[in-house]
């Protein structure tokens, strides 16, 4: 391998597709992008009746010959899109990131709300036993395994589990650490999958059982999972009769995979590819509207950002717009420095925080941090990083502001800016605003990049949390929110879109759906024409 | 013949401690990699108590040497571990990547031989005049573009302006030799550059040789044109481009991710890749290992041939 003539221009390609592959680990989980409803209208009730038949082939960035179809181990895009079409979750997000009931057809809790009996609907997995209280404890227990470390294990940490029991067939009673409004969100949970009581590690590769609307028939790791009908879904039947994922980490190949009818769907594209092909007919393009949230985190707790001052300036240099631009390549709106545009508990009525470097620099000023040097960490992890490290660090100049822009390690990031640095490039999928705050600013949260901590802030949290009365939880969200906005440590620039591109003849695909959510990648309600 | 055995014998053992040495460089450098397996598993929610859950789930917390001294035993009984990511064993991740990568491999060599050397012996004949001109542009031009650039050419134009042929081998998986359309890109693209390096050789090694004593005293005896270059001048030309067609087969067996990445062929550089990112150490050390014996033997096969045919110009030292 010595000096063959390839090696240098192997290894700068290397570099770049390793760019892509990268993207999609960055997009894991609850980073995972999402949509929602204020951007586009036309949602799946507009594309005709639908016809029954076909398979339909969805290509995703995957995770290769490592994948596996543990549901509790989903942990991508194309695990969570798989782990869907073979399982049910208790409860799913609707649009607004409102828990929907799913498996459970209801929920009640008590009046100290730490005490909910959930009800589960009539459902049977594939091997025609019916979906009991008993598997749902089961697969919970799986979950919170200390020595398993799944990703839901921390959703579920409020539940306990050593008193929670089956009081019937069908009904469970669970007893929390805490009261808890927003339980049926724990429901939802990313991972929080039901499968048969007694189901070994070993069973999910060779044949897993779920309770989903489509049956297993084949899989090979980090090429292609085949799936067909479950005709006895509790939902309806899908109305296709098979259903393919393929993997392609380059986004380059899953669109060429699409315009050459190789799959009829492709998950992820770039804003360029979406602008070069949309309205051309050849492929459709749905952009989820809002999805990722895009910021830049100050931590609060360290100089220059322990100073609210400066932390406002920085919230009025940024010009949103330009940002978008340069870093989405347009392909997204401003954000209000809040996150969670357009969901349950979003304080709308603030207004739009815009660009005035005057107010800015006279801000800086009075906290005496004129000539102001930080240090921007910045890495290719996520699409629009380091053009948007770079377009602030050009607005952070006109207010006096250097900015020096340092680029880390890409598989590491996501732990590199949890305690380190001081200002650092960050993005977020759909939650619920309140899963929010409660991974990342609340003292005791165990992913606080902003280094936020405030009593006061949290006692409000805890206050939500006891209050079971809808309007009044929303005014004490509200209050939160304003108080993040006036001197939080995230500078929410922007929401990204996140686009799908389709086969023509692909219908039913829903247009408002933030990933993960219920109705994204939802393929039992997807058909051919 | 003896002296050639105990020669082979001396490359093998060296070849052996460079395995070692390959590998050894391969961990150090894994570990030197900031974050792990737990890390790299964890992502965009780096909870630092499950990280610390998955490290000891893992066994990440155990000290480097110990982790290397259980896997090189392990490797003892041809036994390559288990993936950190996935749990499976690290030799089902290779024998399934085997195949396409080495399919993709020996089609390109079947057509790169007789191409490489038509082209180059082609050229050394009409040294200097039109066809010599045409062949030697031509080559320089396609080896300066890089492959991934060549591909999305090919893909572009071939496959989805004439729809001729599938743009990529989307869920064909391993089962390439299935859907044999699916093979011609990146074949092609995998051809563009080595049959460009290889034909310039043979054409270089051609025209020394053609111009040497002992062709002009071959001529003289009036032994024919074609005996006198097939026979005479191409095995001087052949052992540099031996040589060179050994590290291009190392190359294609190694794994061209580029193409792999493009054409979405499931082979043994997209599962390095993969494995690197998730910091699967295991993974990426028993592919190390394959990767650099097929090196080793390569070179040495390679070597043997070039002290066959030109045992004079002792390339082989």
């Amino acid at each position: 391998m010595r000096e063959y003539p390839g090696l240098r221009r192997r290894g700068f390609l290397a570099a770049a597709s390793g760019v892509g592959a990268l993207a999609l680990v960055g997009c894991g989980g609850s980073d995972n992008e999402s949509g929602n409803d204020s951007g586009s209208g036309t949602g799946g009730g507009s594309d005709g009746k639908p016809r029954r038949g076909g398979r339909l082939r969805a290509a995703f960035a995957g995770g290769g010959a490592s994948e596996t179809l543990d549901p509790h181990l989903a942990n991508l895009f194309a695990d969570a899109a798989r782990a869907k079409a073979l399982f049910d979750k208790l409860a799913d997000y609707g649009d607004d990131l409102s828990a929907q009931p799913r498996l459970a057809s209801g929920w009640e809790p008590n009046a100290g709300l730490d005490r909910w009996r959930v009800t589960l609907r009539k459902a049977d997995f594939h091997d025609g036993k019916p979906v009991t209280a008993e598997d749902v404890l089961f697969s919970y227990r799986r979950i919170a395994d200390p020595e398993k470390a799944f990703r839901a294990r921390a959703s579920l940490e409020p539940i306990d589990l050593k008193a929670s029991r089956a009081v019937g067939e069908r009904t469970m009673e669970f007893v929390l650490k805490r009261p808890i409004a927003e339980f049926p969100n724990v429901l939802a949970a990313f991972g929080a999958y039901i499968v048969p009581d007694g189901t070994s590690d070993a069973d999910f590769d060779k044949k897993p059982v779920g309770s989903g609307p489509f049956r297993f028939v084949s899989f090979a790791p980090g090429r292609s999972a085949v799936f067909r009908r479950n005709d006895a879904y509790w939902d309806g039947a899908p109305h296709l009769d098979e259903l393919e994922f393929v993997v392609a980490n380059e986004e380059s190949a899953r669109v060429n995979a699409l315009l050459g009818g190789q799959v009829e769907y492709a998950h992820e594209l770039n804003p360029t590819t979406a602008r070069a092909h949309e309205g051309k007919g050849r492929i459709q393009i749905v952009r989820l509207r809002n999805s990722a949230m895009q910021a830049f985190a100050m931590k609060t707790d360290r100089a220059p950002f322990d100073d609210k001052r400066v932390r406002e300036a920085f919230f009025l240099i940024a010009d949103r717009q330009e940002l978008i631009d340069g870093a989405l390549s347009g392909a997204g709106v401003v954000g209000n420095d809040l996150f969670g545009k357009g969901y349950e508990y979003y304080a709308e009525g603030l207004p739009q925080r815009r660009q005035d470097l005057d107010r800015a620099r006279s801000l800086l000023k009075k906290a005496g941090a004129e000539k102001l040097k930080v240090t921007l960490d910045t890495s290719a992890v996520a699409a629009g990083f380091t053009e948007a490290a770079g377009i602030f660090r050009d607005q952070a100049a006109k207010a006096g502001v250097t900015v020096d822009v340092k680029m880390g390690s890409k598989d590491s990031y996501w732990a590199d800016i949890l305690d380190s640095g001081t200002l650092c490039c960050y993005r977020s999928g759909a939650m619920p605003i309140e899963s929010h705050i409660s991974q990342r600013l609340l003292t005791d949260s165990t992913t606080n990049a902003t280094q936020w901590h405030h009593k006061d802030f949290d006692a409000l949290y805890h206050q939500a949390q006891s209050t079971k009365d809808e309007t009044e939880r929303t005014a004490v969200f509200g209050r939160m929110q304003r108080r993040l906005y006036a001197e939080g440590g995230f500078l929410v620039w922007g929401f990204a879109d996140w686009i799908i591109g389709t086969g023509r003849a692909v219908k039913g695909v829903e247009r408002s759906a933030p990933a993960n959510s219920l109705d994204w990648a939802r393929f039992d309600k997807v058909w051919l024409a | 013949m003896s002296g050639l055995g105990s020669w082979a014998a001396r490359r093998l053992l060296l070849g052996g401690a460079q395995t070692v040495a390959v590998v050894l460089l391969v961990f150090v450098l894994t570990e030197a990699l900031p974050g792990d397996a737990a890390v790299a598993l964890v992502g965009d929610q780096p909870d630092p108590a499950r990280i610390a859950a998955v490290r000891e789930a893992l066994d990440l917390d155990r000290p480097a040497y110990e982790r290397l001294a259980d896997w090189a035993t392990g490797l003892l009984h041809a036994d390559f571990g288990d993936s950190l990511t996935s749990g499976r064993p690290v030799s089902s991740y290779i024998s399934d990547a085997f195949g396409p990568t080495l399919l993709l491999a020996g089609l390109t060599v079947a057509l790169l031989v007789p191409v490489g050397f038509g082209l180059g012996v082609l050229a050394a004949r009409f040294e200097g005049r039109f066809v010599d001109r045409l062949v030697s542009s031509v080559t320089l031009g396609v080896y300066a573009v890089p492959e991934f650039a060549f591909g999305v050419l090919l893909v572009t134009v071939f496959a989805l302006r004439l729809d001729w042929l599938p743009p990529t081998a989307v869920g064909y998986g391993t089962d390439l030799l299935g859907h044999p359309a699916a093979l011609v890109l990146p074949v092609l693209v995998l051809l563009s550059r080595p049959v460009c390096s290889l034909s310039r050789l043979v054409r270089a090694g051609m025209i020394d040789a053609l111009a040497s004593p002992y062709v002009a005293q071959a001529r003289r005896y009036g032994i024919p044109g074609a005996r006198v270059r097939y026979a005479h001048a191409l095995p001087n030309a052949m052992a540099p481009a031996a040589q060179q067609l050994a590290r291009t087969v190392d190359w294609l067996l190694c794994g061209v991710i580029v193409v792999e990445a493009l054409f979405v062929i499931p082979g043994l550089g997209t599962v390095l890749m993969n494995a690197v990112a998730e910091r699967d150490v295991p993974v990426v050390q028993g592919l190390a290992v394959v990767f650099g014996v097929i090196t080793v033997v390569l070179n040495l096969g390679a070597d043997l041939v070039a002290h066959r045919f030109a045992p004079r110009a002792e390339v082989a030292a």
